[in-house]
């Protein structure tokens, strides 16, 4: 008895040893996306459940952005099975081809809206570019949208915009007037003079997404255009100069980051796997206990795991969804080298 | 020099020890050139020949799209900024190192050390120090609200007053040093001979002194100059968005186009231009005079 049950224990240990060394070799997939915060979220929300349901192990590593995807498949062996990219960096990829086509049935869920995914990417979170403002100076007067972002007899003080003509020719073209479903195409020649009209007051054009609050924080603007998240951690912030903040999602944009496989990833079919358990409305809702995006998969919604509140802040749960817009991408995929050296010289006048 | 045209009995040996020196010389300034050549002219070249590549063929298409008008304006910028803060920086420098090419060895040695201690504190730290100085509720528009001076607070920064208040700030003992280096060669000497001669202080100033000291401020000149054709951190962090610098526009069409021929097509313009411009001040004032000869 004593002898036997030592042999079991020997050979369990020695399968376990020759498994999990097979196991390490081929069941794993490395994933890279853009580190600090967000990464460790995305391990807590999803690298850590997938790996505990395929039971293999996920490598991760961080990029800086498209040209690493480029410089990873022109090399023709990319160690990359998925990556975290801006869902605009994932529409330029794949006009080059440079990613692989995703299984359609991941792609087919209709919790993820179509404007947020493709036959090459898949949304993973959701933000979108608000309007956040000092409360101080406007009392009890709330900006609601664009127009009021324009309007500087109501709402005097400085503005701060993004540097880039994302974001900046739409909040342009709706605070002109225009309907929020009837953007695209945008008529970029009355976008850029609607610009013109409140270039003036746009104290800072921000560059960064820390720089896009620290303007609000110091008190050097009244109002910015700005990604949501960043806002409403400056909000929980400890009150800096400028006083406590606040923020709108009226008007708002929708934009969002992507899961994407680029060309020729060495581990495709499990990666696949990995992405499906990513995408479930239960994980993606999970995303947001960690860091405060919200989930592609408004299914996520239904889950229970989101609350009430939770689901306040975020810009695209049940109350929040129809107060904006999701940013046409394919449009700026199109058009934006060219809105880029107009907007540049826009700027320079 | 002398040996190859030395006549003689020993004219043919004298030549021979010329040759050696010449090539012990050579060897000597060998690991040195080759340096430059893999680190600087070898790049140079490369970035020539991305900057008409497309493909697997020539082309022009990165040059011509420097045509347009926003390029256009990041150059005026560039060098508008650049001739304004090498000015301020000749100007404010000048009669710094005259000062400490004046004071005792003591003095001098603190001041010099004031001058260097930015040169020894990280650029982003600066430069950000100058935001929390310049900005709407910062310092400098506080001090003058209380001294009641001014009502609205002053745009300082995120525009092109605050580049080049941070640029002068940072390029200043670069035009210090090199200025200092001269005046303190020069033989005080000469200057009490003026006098002695009947010169009034000032008349000894400008026709002994300045002329004395012109290599180290045309040394200095050149080195703002330069660096500041080349500025990207300062201008993107104090400049609001506002100071497009050409080196700029380089990093975007890096980062967000990935284009390296267009990028390389900027830097190729920027070298030019610099050399250009190098070029004709050489033809003013000399270039045995720039590079420092006398």
């Amino acid at each position: 008895m004593k002898t036997r049950s030592w042999a079991i224990l020997a050979a369990t240990c020695a399968a376990m040893a020759l498994g999990g060394a097979a196991d390490a070799q081929q069941r794993s997939i490395t994933i890279s996306s853009w580190g600090g915060a967000f990464q460790k979220a995305q391990r807590e929300a999803w690298f850590n459940l997938v790996e505990k349901e395929l039971g293999i192990t996920i490598k991760e590593e961080t990029t800086q952005g498209i040209a690493d995807v480029r410089a990873q498949v022109a090399s023709g062996k990319p160690t990359w099975d998925l990556t975290t990219q801006g869902y605009y960096t994932c529409a330029l990829l794949e006009r080059e081809g440079r990613l692989e086509k995703l299984d359609p049935a991941i792609v087919a869920d209709p919790g993820v809206p179509k404007e947020l995914k493709s036959d090459h990417c898949m949304s993973q979170i959701v933000y979108s570019v608000a309007i956040g403002w000092r409360k101080k100076p406007f009392g009890d007067k709330q900006p609601r949208g664009w127009d009021a972002f324009w309007n500087v007899k109501d709402f005097p003080g400085g503005r701060s915009m993004r540097r880039h003509p994302i974001y900046s020719l739409e909040a342009a073209l709706i605070a002109d007037g225009v309907p929020m479903d009837k953007l695209y195409p945008l008529d970029v020649d009355r976008a850029f003079r609607k610009l013109e009209s409140l270039k003036p007051h746009v104290v800072v054009w921000w560059a960064s997404g820390a720089q896009s609050v620290q303007v609000l924080q110091d008190g050097e603007v009244e109002m910015v255009g700005a990604w949501n998240g960043r806002i409403q951690a400056a909000m929980a912030d400890k009150e800096g100069r400028g006083g406590p903040l606040a923020i709108t999602f009226d008007q708002q944009m929708m934009v969002s980051d992507a899961w994407m496989m680029p060309k020729g990833a060495p581990n495709k079919d499990l990666a696949m796997k990995a992405l499906a358990i990513m995408m479930r409305p239960d994980a993606q809702a999970s995303i947001s206990k960690y860091i405060n995006y919200a989930p592609a998969n408004t299914k996520g919604y239904d889950t229970g795991i989101i609350t009430p509140e939770m689901a306040a802040g975020l810009p695209n749960s049940p109350q929040n969804v129809g107060k904006g817009f999701t940013l046409d991408v394919d449009w700026w995929v199109k058009n934006n080298d060219e809105m880029v050296k107009r907007f540049d010289a826009f700027m320079q006048r | 020099m002398t040996a190859a045209t030395a006549q003689g009995p020993n004219a043919a040996e004298l030549r021979a020890d010329a040759r050696r020196e010449r090539l012990v010389l050579g060897a000597l300034a060998a690991p040195g050139l080759l340096l430059i050549g893999v680190v600087a002219l070898a790049p140079i070249a490369w970035l020539f020949w991305l900057s008409v590549r497309k493909g697997d063929s020539y082309t022009l298409e990165h040059y011509a799209r420097l045509l347009h008008s926003s390029y256009a304006y990041s150059l005026q910028t560039t060098f508008e900024l650049t001739f304004l803060v090498t000015a301020i920086c000749a100007l404010l420098g000048y009669p710094l190192a005259y000062l400490i090419a004046q004071a005792r060895q003591r003095t001098a040695a603190i001041l010099l050390l004031f001058v260097l201690f930015p040169v020894w504190t990280s650029l982003l730290v600066r430069c950000y120090a100058w935001l929390v100085l310049l900005q709407r509720r910062g310092l400098v528009n506080t001090w003058l609200a209380d001294a009641g001076l001014i009502d609205l607070p002053l745009r300082l920064v995120h525009n092109f007053t605050g580049t080049t208040i941070g640029m002068v700030h940072i390029m200043l003992p670069f035009m210090v040093l090199p200025l200092y280096a001269t005046m303190r060669a020069i033989d005080r000497d000469y200057v009490r001979a003026a006098a002695n001669l009947g010169a009034t202080p000032s008349q000894a100033f400008r026709h002994v002194y300045v002329p004395l000291s012109l290599p180290g401020l045309a040394a200095g000149i050149i080195i703002v100059f330069i660096l500041c054709l080349g500025f990207y951190v300062t201008p993107a962090l104090l400049g609001g968005g506002r100071v497009m610098t050409w080196s700029m526009q380089i990093e975007r069409n890096v980062t967000y186009h990935s284009d390296w021929g267009a990028a390389s097509a900027l830097g190729v313009v920027l070298l030019a231009m610099a050399l250009a411009i190098f070029w004709a001040v050489g033809r003013v004032i000399g270039f045995n005079r720039i590079l420092g000869g006398r």
